[in-house]
């Protein structure tokens, strides 16, 4: 073996006689940073060496945010993003040009067991599938402090005008009814983004009409309420008072520990209460953005990441052997065994745990109803503009109206349709 | 009429430097002026003419942008230039402890402006930050110091002051070190006040210096982002943002022509404010001295 490495041209034709190059291999993976996706990575990197003693991972963890999204893009375009990648599935995985950048993986094993619904938003635009989830779906709802909510005799609103009458006694009781944490400006998108199930509601065919540039967020009442209830918070004055440069993490601390009252976040950020405040795990419970209507009151529903392999890896046979193991029934056990059961496995065969926190049952029933969730926009649509959070931070701190910021944002998406070459933009 | 000066170096002398000079500075310059002409994915460029400058122009942010990037650069030049000549009298006074005050005055320039900008950061929150804390102490109410639309941008200029004066200083120190005591015994035995001499000598003399800290530090804040960055990342909103961070959130989202056609922009911009300032400067005898120390700069 010490031999063959020595010299690459030859080992690289044994290893095209041989079929499969089984030689020690070492797969880079590029992860987001996230504390959860490590812990995921390093149990399945494990699990899977143990049985393939020839294969070894090594992580490497980039930024999150658009900080992560523009080492993402340069690696690829450099042919520097090592073997496996974890990246955003839907309309950020359509800008990182799939068709010419990632391996096609439509023909792995693994995909009879993923759900279609999930396979859809890792299609590149030619059809070919190009990733497999990793970890699980998330809600885009609100969390509430439950001690608070029976302290003051408050119940789960199903319309937005019982949610602002929680908030008001919230606010006379003296606790900050929502948590607002502008200083991760990513966090200001929940009101607009997690609002996406009661505009569907109303006007199912928004998402193709957007994307064919007849639709827009600040012509369509319904998909203008989410920025308009932004602006209500804050004239409501809602907010705890360092709301400017609070961060994500904050914001958790505040709604588990009853500090505040709500807080709109993705169901991800269990893993951040489990690690900073985990006496608190099950004071925290969830339900989805109310909308104008309680009969059709549901959930908007983020998709897992994705991992991908870069077409320029070149391990592309080992790195499908460990893919096809992740999206097992098997994997997907031990990424649950890691961190926690925080949401449903878009794979067939994995069941989660009877003994969930809270927060995670109250989301299992809109999953297992028909018709109760809907996917987030950018899902749906390969275009989301990259000032969005920018744009809700002015209208939650009250620098812009919600009509003016609904159409800024109409008007910053049409880069994006147009550097995506979409037909009518 | 002026003729070429013969190099007393032959060409094979240069050859390497001119290798690097044209891989390294020329060939991304000129790629730069045709990739702003491009929609780029880092892939393929497709030619879609002057639409990316068109695009720039119309991103209601940009204007907001290039407001800000000028109100940053007069604040920030402004308050450096008045702040350093008023520093470099009191420590060229022959106060005790001159030469270490000096430094003192100095070391905010050599810390890394990142560190700076966290520091800042946590100093300036609005609940829990020193800043604020200690105003507290005495009665007052610290506004939000970074997510206060109205004051982000100036107290981003703040912090930028403090760090840059002690240049400012350095070199007005130098400059004032190069006006002979004769005309300061001069104008005392004139009979002229402090502050006359400060006025009709001090100022008039140093403006060498003067002209050095201005050019330095509007090019500065003309072109400023990290110290943003790392505080405010341009926000609240769009609220300090500036050119070059505008520029910087166009390349993050992937705009990569348009962000393109942003620096081109700043280029000109740059060199519109600051070439008619060198050339006024290289036609008077006096400040050769401020002119030759920024041309590198310019450049």
């Amino acid at each position: 073996m010490k031999t063959l490495r020595g010299n690459a041209a030859l080992a690289a034709a044994v290893a095209l006689v041989a079929g499969t190059a089984e030689a020690e291999t070492t797969l880079s993976v590029l992860l987001d940073g996230n504390a959860d996706t490590n812990a995921m990575m390093e149990a399945l990197a494990a699990a899977f060496t143990a049985r393939n003693p020839d294969i070894t991972l090594e992580l490497e963890n980039r930024p999150g945010g658009s900080e992560g999204d523009n080492v993402v893009k340069t690696r690829l375009a450099t042919g520097e993003a090592g073997d496996i990648i974890q990246y955003n599935s839907g309309s950020l995985f359509q800008a990182l040009n799939p068709v010419s950048t990632l391996a096609d993986l439509t023909d792995l094993p693994a995909q009879d067991n993923i759900l279609d619904s999930f396979k859809s938003v890792v299609t590149a635009p030619d059809g070919t599938v190009r990733g497999i989830p990793f970890g699980p779906a998330m809600g885009g709802g609100v969390y509430y402090n439950i001690p608070l909510y029976e302290e003051l005799g408050l119940s789960i609103p199903r319309t937005w005008d019982e949610f602002m009458a929680n908030n008001a006694k919230v606010a006379e009781a003296g606790r900050v009814p929502v948590a607002t944490t502008f200083g991760d400006t990513w966090t200001s998108q929940l009101f607009v983004l997690g609002d996406f199930y009661n505009v569907l509601a109303e006007v199912p065919t928004f998402a193709e009409d957007y994307t064919a540039n007849r639709a827009k967020f600040a012509t369509t009442p319904a998909a203008l309420r989410g920025f308009e209830h932004l602006q209500e918070i804050f004239e409501a004055g809602y907010m705890n008072r360092d709301f400017g440069v609070a961060t994500f993490e904050d914001g958790m601390r505040m709604v588990a520990t009853g500090e505040a009252a709500h807080y709109p976040m993705l169901t991800f950020a269990m893993a951040t209460v489990r690690q900073n405040t985990p006496e608190h795990i099950d004071d925290l419970g969830y339900f989805a953005l109310p909308g104008p209507s309680a009969d059709r009151n549901g959930l908007t529903v983020w998709m897992p990441a994705a991992l991908y392999i870069p077409a320029a890896s070149q391990n592309i046979e080992a790195a499908r052997k460990f893919l096809d193991f992740v999206a097992s029934p098997e994997g997907c056990r031990i990424m649950i065994e890691a961190v926690g059961a925080t949401g449903p496995y878009l794979i067939e065969g994995c069941e989660l745990p009877a003994d969930v926190p809270r927060s995670v049952a109250d989301m299992l029933p809109y999953f297992e109803q028909d018709g109760r969730t809907a996917p987030a926009l950018e899902f749906l649509s390969p275009i989301k503009g990259p000032a969005l959070e920018q744009i809700t931070v002015e209208v939650g701190s009250g620098i812009r109206s919600a009509a003016e910021g609904a159409a800024l944002y109409d008007q910053d998406v049409e880069k994006q349709a147009r550097q995506l070459g979409l037909p009518n933009w | 009429m002026t003729t070429r000066r013969r190099s007393p170096y032959p060409y094979w002398f240069v050859l390497p430097a001119a290798v690097v000079f044209v891989t390294l500075f020329l060939v991304p310059t000129v790629a730069s002026f045709w990739f702003s002409l491009t929609r780029w994915d880092l892939f393929e460029a497709e030619f879609i003419g002057l639409e990316n400058y068109r695009q720039f122009f119309r991103e209601p942010f940009l204007v907001q942008g290039l407001v800000n990037t000028l109100i940053y650069a007069v604040v920030t030049s402004g308050a450096k230039s008045v702040l350093g000549l008023l520093l470099a009298v009191l420590l060229t006074s022959g106060i005790w402890f001159q030469g270490f005050l000096r430094s003192v005055v100095f070391f905010p320039v050599l810390v890394s402006t990142i560190g700076i900008g966290i520091a800042f950061a946590a100093l300036m929150h609005p609940t829990r930050g020193a800043i604020n804390l200690a105003l507290a102490a005495i009665g007052i109410e610290g506004p939000a110091w970074l997510s206060d639309p109205a004051l982000a941008l100036y107290s981003v200029a703040l912090i930028d002051i403090w760090k840059g004066v002690g240049l400012a200083t350095l070199i007005y120190i130098a400059g004032l070190a190069a006006i002979s005591p004769d005309y300061y015994e001069a104008a005392r035995i004139d009979g002229a006040t402090a502050w006359q001499r400060f006025w009709r000598v001090t100022v008039p003399l140093v403006r060498p210096a003067t002209v050095t800290v201005v050019t330095l530090s509007l090019i500065g804040g003309l072109r400023s982002f990290d110290i943003i960055w790392a505080t405010t990342r341009g926000g609240p909103g769009f609220a300090s943002d500036v050119l070059a961070s505008v520029i910087y959130k166009q390349y993050q989202a992937g705009f990569y022509g348009l962000s393109t056609a942003g620096n081109v922009i700043l280029f000109l911009l740059i060199g519109v404010i600051v070439l008619p300032m060198t050339w006024g400067c290289s036609k008077r005898e006096v400040d050769v001295g401020a002119c030759a120390a920024m041309a590198p700069v310019a450049a």
